[in-house]
């Protein structure tokens, strides 16, 4: 599964990953591998990223989320860190 | 004729010169790659954002309520003037003001009798002209450009788009100058607020040439098709805001690039003049010298 996590002033993160943990606006949710499409928006919080064994957060300032064909690709007005 | 010390000083001094202009067109040089850069890193962002706003707006039915649509009667006018903080940068920040002052003069010269056209200035030249001429100026977003970041405009965006949903203002123009080489720059006017119909379908039109296909997925939508579209709306109008401020840094760069380009070669020019006067200025006095020699000379043989 390929994740991008995307500001207006840089590429935060772009890899492969086993799980993403994600703010969703009614509630934070997680995406496996094969997750049904979905496009959500996301509240201000931490975006954990599962990956062999490795664990990262990532705090951003709101946003959103589209996942389509193991592609999730996060859009942030900013990160906080 | 000047006398030589003069012209060797004359000679020192725009050398001097010419000096600092070549070296301000090599950072403006370096700047302008760097400004470009960002605009390049804007990209996906706004691909990716214009897409999805498509994407959901294409199979919504029904109107989103959008505040930052809402048509009034323009009585309380928000001018967002774009200029760059420093000058030297040939006619970079009076053609934008020009601009605004044609703008004050003509679509709004009512509202201005009235003292209801405001300025919100992104860069210090215009903020310094519309305080000289006693016109009301809010906000204060000067010395964005030295470190420019989209965390840096945003609470200009924020700023401008808050006061229209508060109805501090019925409509807000955005006047900047356009990159669209090194050596032009294309004044824009647009009006940024309320959003006019065209600049949502716009988005639409270009996703339906670049993934067709994309529009048969059923996505599942969180929290709902609307509110996502209601998020998008300002998420996509902050954007706008940070492409006319990118657009602007780009080609404040280039237009001090190709000034001090310019300058440069104005004083290559004066050099050749000056030391062509130096020359015969003490030729001259060479001949001088002679002259009097001989003649003394002259005097004595005689």
């Amino acid at each position: 599964m390929h994740l991008e996590i995307i500001t207006p002033d840089e590429k935060v993160f772009s890899g492969e990953v086993t799980a993403v943990n994600v703010p969703g606006a009614d509630g934070a949710f997680e995406v496996l591998n094969n997750h049904a499409p979905i496009i959500s928006t996301l509240a201000k919080g931490n975006v954990k990223v599962k990956s062999a064994g490795t664990e990262k957060n990532i705090m951003i300032d709101g946003g959103l989320v589209e996942v389509l064909n193991n592609k999730i690709i996060v859009l942030a007005e900013a990160v906080l860190s | 004729m000047a006398s030589l010390k003069e012209v060797r000083g004359r000679i020192v001094s725009v050398n001097s010169t010419q000096q600092i202009t070549k070296a301000m067109k090599m950072v403006a040089a370096a700047k302008l790659r760097k400004s470009q850069d960002n605009i390049i890193k804007l990209r996906p962002y706004v691909q990716k954002l214009n897409g999805i706003l498509a994407n959901v707006s294409a199979t919504l039915d029904g109107d989103v309520e959008n505040p930052y649509g809402a048509e009034r009667k323009a009585e309380k006018i928000l001018i967002v003037l774009i200029t760059s903080d420093r000058g030297l940068a040939g006619a970079f920040n009076s053609n934008v003001i020009k601009a605004s002052q044609n703008l004050l003069n003509t679509k709004y010269s009512a509202q201005l009798a009235q003292g209801n056209v405001h300025f919100l200035c992104i860069g210090k030249k215009g903020l310094d002209f519309y305080n000289k001429k006693g016109l009301k100026t809010i906000g204060n977003f000067v010395g964005l450009f030295k470190s420019l970041s989209f965390d840096q405009v945003r609470p200009a965006a924020e700023y401008v788009m808050n006061a229209f949903v508060n109805k501090e203002y019925d409509k807000v123009e955005i006047i900047y100058n356009e990159f669209k080489n090194v050596a032009t720059q294309i004044v824009r006017v647009k009006q940024y607020l309320p959003i006019t119909k065209d600049d949502l379908p716009k988005a639409k039109a270009a996703e339906v040439k670049v993934e067709p296909s994309r529009y048969k997925t059923n996505y599942i939508f969180e929290p709902s098709q609307k509110d996502i579209v209601a998020d998008l709306i300002p998420k996509s109008l902050k954007i706008q805001f940070y492409e006319g401020v990118l657009e602007s840094n780009a080609s404040e760069h280039g237009a001090r690039m190709t000034a001090m380009d310019k300058a440069t070669d104005n004083a290559k020019e004066l050099l050749k003049e000056l030391r062509l006067t130096y020359n015969r200025t003490r030729q001259a006095a060479i001949t001088k010298e002679i002259l009097e020699i001989v003649g003394g000379a002259e005097a004595l043989n005689g």
